[in-house]
């Protein structure tokens, strides 16, 4: 067993440079990735050592960069890009959703866009604006693509690999601000599909529902809650396209209670569809509505706000509260 | 067979020559317009002249040696904590400088981050600058108490916008003219080229202002182009030129004529102001990642500030007792700087739900008053605790 404690950062560092030392049609493109390593450094020695020809400093243009993968994927490679900010993916947004999404199914199966987009997303560094958004259900309702999100080192670590393995194209969400968190990570024991969500805590009470930056904060208000005398399950979808909906089925009919929580808007979220098919499923096991918590109808707001608009121990506590009431 | 299979019959091959990555441009010589060299002599160019008044060219002096300080300041404040960021213009001023002051007050100014010294020719408060780094705010004033739009963050979102000013400006039979300003890395963005489209096809008075100062973050400006910028202008159908960005005079002068070309009615104008980035892209970078410290110390010598100094001098056109009084203008302006900054609060969290919509929008409503309730039931259980 190789296990290694590291960042969600090193961790995807590392999962990178096996992608590329394992298969010399792997391709990593984007701004900066080159001798800076990125401006999180997540490609950090990367080109030095495999090269310009496979790590690509590439112009700064956001269609070019994911309109050009999808061109390197028809030729038989296998393009990891990164987008700098999760604000900054709209330029290639068109190229996405027009595109990288819907040629599979328009070449009637006959070819493969293995193209992964990282995208470093979420608020909670004190950013300025169009740094800090969680802009995933954007692309969870496209069709032809798939959106995930690790929590933790290992899942960065293997989630990575699995994706860049991956025939479809994967939008590969990585929670900034959780980039500096410590984890275990076993690189020898192959972990579960890409798409299962994984029972992180387990409970009776209530259901928390989460991915990405939002697991952790899940798990301290568990622990909190648990000082209460409540007994909380937490579940890390760690992909919101397609969704775990059996993993969540048997918790809420456990449970009985689910709060749903993640950064992004409430509103059209990717809470509303967890609650509507919750509420499909298992109506009759349920003790409470579905409550989801969230960011607001309004614009990712300027730094100082931030705490304000992003979910926090408290605000999901409250929701678990509201939940047990019923 | 699938595009797959045939790839995976070939044979790897060494990547060759010819599909790695292209290095220098051909011709990185840039041709410059210049009207006062490094030193600080006055030369003459064909095209260009400026005949400026003692007093004028001592106001372009102070301008870039505030707004030198101002900028050094908001580094410093950034250091101690009191921004969260900054995006220094350092070895920017002329070319900030410059063209700000060939503007006229009915112009309209689409700025990118960085424009720090635009912004002061504009009579912009410096202070007002400063809110969305403190992240107090995503911009902070009002865009048309000085023509002078908000800071964009996307890369080369503005020029479109600038475009379709202009274009309205044209429509309205006026003569003023709208001014782009965006960085070389920029010129790679999509919305850079369709805005050069869309400008030429519907002659819109609008000068793009393109800083090149070497860098996009790490990659220089031969990862966005193979010809130097101003000749993009060319395949467009209007015309570019290249001027000394070091060079206050030079800048006045080509940004003044483009402009005035504007107004005229003959379209748009490129401007490349061949410039250098002297500090870091902004506090979190760290330049000694990717650039040498001899690239730098090459361009101090062309320091646009030292430059028009010498030649103030040179020409007796400024005293001792000037350079004095400007020092103490400068500190304090620095020291104003950093009183608004330290005073600035933070908001209220219930501007959160404030001026997302023009019109009322009763979704916003529910959730501010939600918001109020909880934010409310922190207070009552202190209240009970007591
Ligand atoms: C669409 C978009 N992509 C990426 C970024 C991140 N980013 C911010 S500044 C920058 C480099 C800009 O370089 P340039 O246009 O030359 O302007 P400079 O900062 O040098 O003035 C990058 C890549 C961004 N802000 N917007």
């Amino acid at each position: 067993m190789a296990v290694e404690k590291m960042s969600i950062a090193k961790a995807l560092n590392e999962s990178l440079r096996l992608a590329l030392d394992n298969d010399p049609k792997v391709l990593i493109m984007g701004e900066d990735v080159g001798k800076l390593g990125g401006v999180f450094r997540i490609t950090d020695g990367l080109q030095k050592d495999f090269g310009e020809d496979r790590v690509i400093d590439t112009p700064l243009a956001e269609s070019g960069i994911v309109g050009t993968a999808i061109g390197l994927a028809l030729r038989g490679y296998r393009p990891i890009v990164e987008i700098q900010f999760d604000g900054f993916v709209f330029p290639a947004y068109d190229q996405i959703v027009t595109q990288l999404a819907k040629m599979h199914a328009r070449a009637l199966g006959k070819i493969k866009l293995p193209v992964v987009v990282r995208i470093p997303y979420g608020g909670g560094i004190g950013a300025v604006e169009h740094h800090s958004e969680s802009p995933e259900a954007l692309f969870a309702h496209v069709a032809g693509l798939k959106v995930v999100s690790p929590s933790n080192a290992s899942d960065a670590y293997w989630m990575m690999q699995q994706a860049v393995q991956s025939d479809d194209p994967i939008i590969f969400f990585e929670p900034k601000r959780r980039y500096w968190d410590k984890g275990e990570v076993d690189t020898e024991s192959i972990p579960g599909p890409l798409h299962k969500a994984v029972t992180v805590r387990e409970g009776g009470d209530l259901t928390l529902v989460a991915y990405g930056p939002m697991v952790k904060v899940c798990l301290e208000a568990a622990a909190a809650a648990q000082e209460e005398g409540k007994s909380i399950e937490v579940l890390d979808l760690r992909s919101m396209s397609p969704i775990d909906f059996d993993a969540i089925q048997t918790s809420a009919q456990k449970t009985g209670r689910v709060v749903v929580v993640h950064e992004a808007p409430v509103f059209y979220g990717s809470g509303a569809e967890i609650a509507a098919r919750i509420t499909e499923r298992c109506f009759y096991h349920l003790e409470a509505p579905v409550l989801r918590v969230g960011g607001y109808h309004v614009p990712y707001p300027p730094a100082r706000l931030e705490d304000e608009y992003l979910p926090g121990l408290d605000r999901v506590l409250d929701a678990v509260d509201r939940s047990l009431a019923f | 067979m699938t595009v797959e299979s045939t790839a995976a019959a070939r044979k790897p091959r060494r990547a060759s020559k010819r599909t790695s990555a292209a290095k220098k441009p051909q011709s990185s010589e840039p041709q410059l317009v210049q009207l006062l060299t490094p030193e600080g002599e006055r030369v003459e160019h064909p095209d260009y002249s400026i005949d400026l008044s003692a007093d004028e060219l001592r106001g372009l002096y102070r301008d870039m040696v505030l707004t030198r300080r101002f900028d050094a300041e908001a580094t410093a404040l950034q250091r101690q904590g009191e921004l969260g960021l900054w995006a220094s213009l350092l070895g920017q001023e002329a070319a900030q400088i410059g063209s700000g002051r060939a503007l006229r007050d009915d112009d309209y100014v689409f700025p990118t981050y960085r424009e720090h010294g635009v912004a002061w020719c504009r009579g912009v408060d410096p202070t007002n600058l400063l809110g969305m780094f403190r992240g107090v705010n995503h911009g902070g004033w009002d865009p048309n108490s000085n023509n002078f739009h908000l800071y964009t963050i996307v890369i080369g979102s503005q020029t479109l916008h600038a475009t379709g000013y202009a274009m309205g400006v044209a429509k309205d039979g006026a003569d003023s003219a709208v001014i782009a300003y965006f960085g070389d890395g920029a010129s790679s963005q999509g919305d850079v080229a369709e805005s050069f489209t869309f400008s030429a096809v519907y002659n819109a008075p609008v000068v793009f202002f393109c800083q090149n100062n070497q860098w996009a973050i790490s990659e220089p400006t031969e990862r966005q182009t193979r010809v130097p910028l101003y000749q993009r202008a060319q395949g467009y159908g209007f015309p570019g030129v290249r001027v000394d960005g070091n060079d206050v005079l030079a800048c006045l002068a080509v940004t003044r004529s483009a402009l005035e070309r504007a107004r005229r009615g003959e379209g748009p104008t490129l401007v490349e102001a061949f410039t250098y980035r002297m500090g870091a892209h902004t506090t979190s970078d760290d330049p000694t990642k990717y650039r040498a410290d001899e690239e730098r110390a090459a361009w101090e010598a062309k320091d646009p500030i030292l430059r028009l100094r010498a030649y103030l001098e040179k020409e007796k056109l400024a005293d001792e007792a000037f350079f004095t009084a400007l020092d103490e203008e400068s500190e304090t302006l620095g020291k104003r700087v950093r009183e608004a900054v330290r005073a600035m609060p933070d908001p209220d969290p219930m501007a959160l739900f404030e001026h997302g919509y023009a019109d009322g929008n009763s979704l916003v409503d529910e959730e501010r008053a939600q918001f109020a309730a909880y934010q409310a039931s922190f207070a009552d259980s202190a209240e009970e605790g007591k």
